[in-house]
């Protein structure tokens, strides 16, 4: 038995460890790339170790940008690219909190309705959606501005379902304690419902800011002017050079950054992540 | 300071099941007054009406002489105290209390008095700053009432408060709550399906069966006469032995009183009312042949499960309350015949009651 158990955890270890590497792999590429200089990445035999073009690389993709096309410095795009994804997270738990409230608190004709249509614009992401939202962006004079990249992302059904799925598990009674206890529908929400989401919208935010920051298409559409590039699209257009060479290490390190702050949201709130996915607090 | 008086009150539900079928009754200030019934019989639909978080169909609500079916439970100056005590699971003990208060724009100093003084009656003064999940059942319980008592209401409602406490608990915290409202003469009314519970807190109790009243009355008129063969069975453990009657048999027990005339009928008669005895009764009683089937010994009082040797006809109105033909004997002490023995369990002919057929009236004298 005992021997048993030991081969399953070695079995287990070793699938592990091969999921890691197979996941963790390609980011020590980008990161070794990163330390090179422009030859010896593009010759084709990749060093495996660190080289020593480091501090001169991160230094041309965070303040300089690529000499050869007129390029922003990675530093404002990762700025860009964290009003974006803020904003997204932060408009998503917004919107979706408060519709999944109505939805579940409040008795209103075609509530049910209501329900099943936000249920249904799960099947209508972004990109199934791209060309009227792009029309309506325009029209609203909103291309190039923040704005007009974050509005169209900020509807969220996950949210919505999320926080729907969570204010069902509350009891009744709180809300009829609370009514007994004289809090309107705002305190109720203010006071009960906001303090018992925490957990959830810590979830919700990790989720959606890496959902924003990790966008491409949208981004890529309405933006033309380079001042309003994020991350994503930049590390991107780094690669179609037309009549040049690709400068491969200062992609990855301009990978390497932008991969930083949403490893840093999800190290930040890890804790409050795991307890929102794992219990609620009730 | 209040009176509650419910004319006429039913409940509809939006599917179309009627859970209450109108109510009349009322309870005068400062009086205790406990609605029992079997689970599903509409004692929890006829208390949130009084509290206003389920609409009323049709009837009047009527708190201290002020009819309340349009206003907001906030408005209506009651309390409650819910079976899963519904705290804040995010606020600390004094703010659950101090909530409702703060919401009615009270100043702060007198919520600090009336939360400390709370906490000080029900002994929670050490824990004004934990959060309910790190209170024992019993402590979240009095948290609970605490809330409701910091308000000051013209009247308490209980939903079955104390079904969620072990049975030890359940009987301190029921002598707390009787103490607690003779102290604060606040007119309360308490849901329970516990019958014991109901007995001993209520001034009124009130036996709801299928959403009507069956009887009201103070306890111990219910239990000396309880006006249904339903009221019979479900006041008092064990239930009220009945027993259907032809109308020879009316006649023979009954003769000499005004009772013989009933052509047919159910007679009660209490386990605690039959002793066991080697004698017939002679003075117009009851005697009933038993074979003994099981033994109960509780410590202080044994039961003793017979069925009647003229294998017939024993009913109960809460069926699988007391299957066909048995009946049981309550009696003190230990000693108790042996299984399959037969007995002879006799009752005096002023602890019979007798009930229409269908059990539905009480036959007096
Ligand atoms: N919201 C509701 N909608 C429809 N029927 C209900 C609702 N609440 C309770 N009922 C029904 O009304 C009856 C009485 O319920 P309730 O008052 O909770 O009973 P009790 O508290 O006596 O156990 C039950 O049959 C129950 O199924
Ligand atoms: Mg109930």
């Amino acid at each position: 038995m005992v021997e048993h158990r030991r081969w399953n955890d070695i079995l287990a270890y070793a699938i592990l460890i091969l999921g890691v590497f197979i996941v963790v792999f390609p980011v020590y590429v980008a990161l070794i790339a990163s330390t090179h200089d422009a030859a010896t990445v593009v010759n084709g035999n990749m060093p495996m170790l660190p080289g020593s073009h480091t501090l001169e690389n991160y230094y041309r993709a965070i303040f300089v940008g690529g000499s050869r096309a007129s390029r922003e410095p990675v530093g404002h795009m990762l700025m860009n690219s964290f009003v974006m994804a803020m904003g997204i997270a932060l408009g998503k738990i917004v919107i979706s909190i408060l519709s999944a409230y109505a939805v579940v608190y409040f008795r209103f004709p075609f509530r049910q309705t209501a329900f099943w249509i936000i249920f249904v614009t799960l099947m209508l992401p972004v990109e199934v959606r791209i060309y009227p939202t792009y029309k309506v962006i325009a029209d609203l004079k909103m291309l190039d501005t923040y704005a007009g990249l974050i509005l169209p992302l900020i509807a969220s059904a996950t949210g919505t379902l999320l926080f729907r799925q969570f204010f069902m598990t509350i009891p009744d009674e709180l809300l009829e304690a609370s009514r007994i206890d004289g809090a309107g529908p705002f305190r109720f929400f203010k006071d009960t419902l906001l303090p018992l989401s925490v957990t959830t919208m810590a979830a919700l935010f990790v989720i959606q800011f890496i959902y924003g920051w990790n966008q491409y298409l949208w981004p890529l559409l309405i933006t033309t002017q380079e001042s309003m590039q994020t991350i994503v699209t930049g590390i991107k257009k780094m690669l179609t050079t037309t009549d040049e060479l690709a400068e491969w290490q200062l992609a990855m390190a301009t990978a390497i950054l932008a991969m930083l702050p949403p490893v840093a949201v999800v190290v930040f709130m890890q804790r409050l992540f795991v307890r929102g996915l794992v219990e609620t607090e009730k | 300071m209040a009176n509650v008086s419910l004319r006429n009150v039913r409940k509809t539900y939006p599917g179309g099941f009627e859970a209450i079928k109108g109510i009349d009754f009322e309870i005068g200030d400062g009086q205790f007054c406990v609605l029992v019934g079997p689970s599903g019989c509409g004692k929890s639909t006829l208390l949130r009406m009084v509290a206003g978080l389920e609409t009323v169909t049709s009837g009047e609500v009527d708190i201290g002489g002020r009819v309340v079916n349009e206003i907001e439970p906030a408005d209506r100056d009651i309390a409650m105290v819910f079976q899963n005590y519904a705290l804040y699971p995010h606020m600390s003990v004094y703010n659950n209390m101090a909530y409702g208060l703060r919401n009615r724009g009270m100043p702060k100093p007198e919520i600090d008095t009336r939360v400390r003084e709370a906490a000080q009656t029900l002994e929670l003064a050490g824990m004004l700053d934990r959060k309910p999940r790190q209170l024992s059942g019993g402590q979240r319980q009095r948290v609970a009432m605490g809330r409701a008592i910091v308000r000051q209401p013209k009247v308490f409602l209980f939903d079955e408060p104390l079904s969620n406490l072990d049975a030890k608990l359940r009987v301190a915290m029921r002598v707390e709550i009787r103490k607690l409202q003779r102290r604060l003469k606040t007119t309360s009314i308490y849901v329970t399906h516990d019958q014991l519970e109901a007995m001993t807190l209520a001034d009124i109790l009130v036996v709801m069966n299928g959403g009507q009243v069956e009887q009201i009355g103070s306890p111990l008129d219910i239990y000396r006469k309880p006006a249904t063969t339903f009221v019979a069975s479900f006041i008092g453990a064990p239930p009220m032995n009945l027993i259907r009657l032809s109308g020879d048999e009316i006649r023979a027990q009954f003769a000499g009183d005004s009772r013989s005339a009933a052509e047919t009928g159910i007679l009660g008669v209490r386990p605690e009312d039959l002793a066991i005895s080697s004698e017939a009764t002679a003075d117009g009683g009851i005697t009933l042949n038993l074979t003994v089937e099981a033994i109960e010994r509780v410590g202080a009082e044994t039961f003793v499960y017979g069925t009647r040797a003229r294998a017939e006809k024993a009913v109960s109105a809460t069926p699988g309350e007391l299957p066909e033909g048995e009946v049981i004997v309550r009696i003190p002490g230990q000693d108790a015949p042996a299984i399959g023995a037969s007995i002879r369990a006799t009752a005096p002919r002023d602890k019979l009651h007798l009930f229409s057929a269908d059990g539905r009236n009480r036959i007096d004298i």
